[in-house]
């Protein structure tokens, strides 16, 4: 009885103390993540990543040394806040990943299908075994590719090109993407990320349409995702996005997933890119 | 062969300030594979960080620390430009070894 008088004490000391609790709570995660930051295990996928970019592999054994990101033959740095762009080689918008597979193919001479393979790393959570390139303990070749990439543009302002007409129709296809509600539970990218404030339990969904929120959330993928072990890329953003709202798969480096990510990095357009970063 | 550990040794003050990342799958054993099949425990027993031939730190780890584990901690009586070294040894038998020379730092 005297505890639960002293506990009914206590709680009245520190009720009126919740409120303030509350709104430092964000506070408190963006401190959480900061001490993250620094044990960051995509520093790991990174140094692999650089060594893989040098290796010489496949048919060709040669290395991606010549690759041409958008910026000219081997330029890594900076070249991530520029994608996705146009590309006259192969006529197309390219993303980074999608960039990365013609070069492998180009360069290394893979198939098409080969590059494509496995791009996501493997060894997630149980619950997306499902997912068609992924394996218990297989690492991506692709993911460690990106992360190096991604991190030679950390710091610098995110800024895509939309000058080209496909680079605009990419766009274009993109918010309409966004826009586009369907499915099983008539959902869309917009149901999730079209409002201020809102959160799946207590993930804080960025609101695309408004400029911060779009900077950070593409300013901080790639990622690493502590819940999964894992580092992802922004292919797999988009895949497990689609998935979860239970539209048909998309295709790793499709149009579509080039249009979204298109749409995305033009509405971040201005922010700092500080990936790849540390996620739940 | 084992990834290479990522390593920073730094004076803060008259201390040693060492973070070390490193890449391990650390299996607990417990989860099982798309097919069902359990998925082996392959996971980090023993790490010890030696400093002019003297052990600075030893730990014995189990399956409860995460996938590339982060350890950070500080010794006495370290000074700049000498060597830390750290040392992995999991329960396949596998080791891996890597060192840092320690920076100023402030």
């Amino acid at each position: 009885m005297r505890i639960d008088r002293v506990l009914a004490g206590v709680l009245a000391a520190t009720l009126p103390c919740l409120s303030p609790a509350q709104q430092d709570t964000q506070k408190e995660i963006e401190r959480y993540r900061q001490m993250l930051q620094e044990s960051n295990p995509a520093e790991l996928y990174e140094a692999r990543g650089e060594e893989l970019w040098k290796t010489r592999r496949g048919p060709r054994n040669a290395s991606l040394e010549r690759c041409d990101l958008g910026l000219g033959p081997g330029v890594v740095k900076g070249a991530y806040v520029r994608l996705p762009r146009y590309f006259a080689d192969t006529g197309r918008v390219q993303d980074l990943e999608s960039r990365l597979a013609t070069c492998m193919v180009t360069l290394q001479g893979f198939t098409p299908e080969e590059a494509r393979r496995k791009p996501f790393s493997g060894t997630g959570a149980p619950m997306i075994t499902t997912d068609p390139f992924s394996g218990v303990g297989q690492r991506s070749v692709m993911t460690d590719l990106v992360a190096w990439i991604a991190s030679e543009s950390r710091g610098m302002t995110i800024a895509p090109s939309v000058s080209h007409p496909k680079e605009r129709l990419a766009y274009q296809a993109g918010e309409r993407l966004f826009y586009y509600r369907a499915g099983p539970y008539d959902f869309g990218c917009v149901t999730c990320h079209g409002e201020e404030g809102k959160r799946i339990r207590l993930q804080n969904l960025p609101k695309m349409t408004n400029a911060k929120d779009a900077q950070r959330a593409f300013g901080t993928w790639p990622g690493y995702r502590v819940s999964e072990g894992e580092l992802r890329s922004m292919q797999w953003r988009m895949w497990e996005c689609v998935r979860q709202m239970r539209f048909p798969e998309l295709e790793f480096a499709s149009d579509a997933s080039i249009a979204l990510i298109t749409y995305l990095a033009k509405q971040a357009e201005g922010g700092t890119f500080d990936a790849p970063a540390i996620k739940r | 062969m084992a990834d290479p550990m990522r390593i920073r040794a730094n004076m803060t003050g008259d201390k040693v300030e060492v973070k070390v990342l490193m890449a391990h799958e650390m299996e607990t054993g417990l989860r099982r594979d798309a097919g069902g099949n359990a998925i082996p425990a392959h996971f980090i027993r023993n790490v010890s960080v030696t400093y002019g031939g003297k052990t600075v730190l030893s730990a014995q780890w189990g399956t409860s620390v995460s996938r590339n584990p982060f350890l950070h901690f500080r010794f006495n009586g370290g000074k700049p430009g000498e060597k830390v070294m750290i040392t992995w040894l999991d329960n396949k038998g596998e080791k891996r070894t890597d060192e840092a020379v320690i920076a100023g730092g402030g």
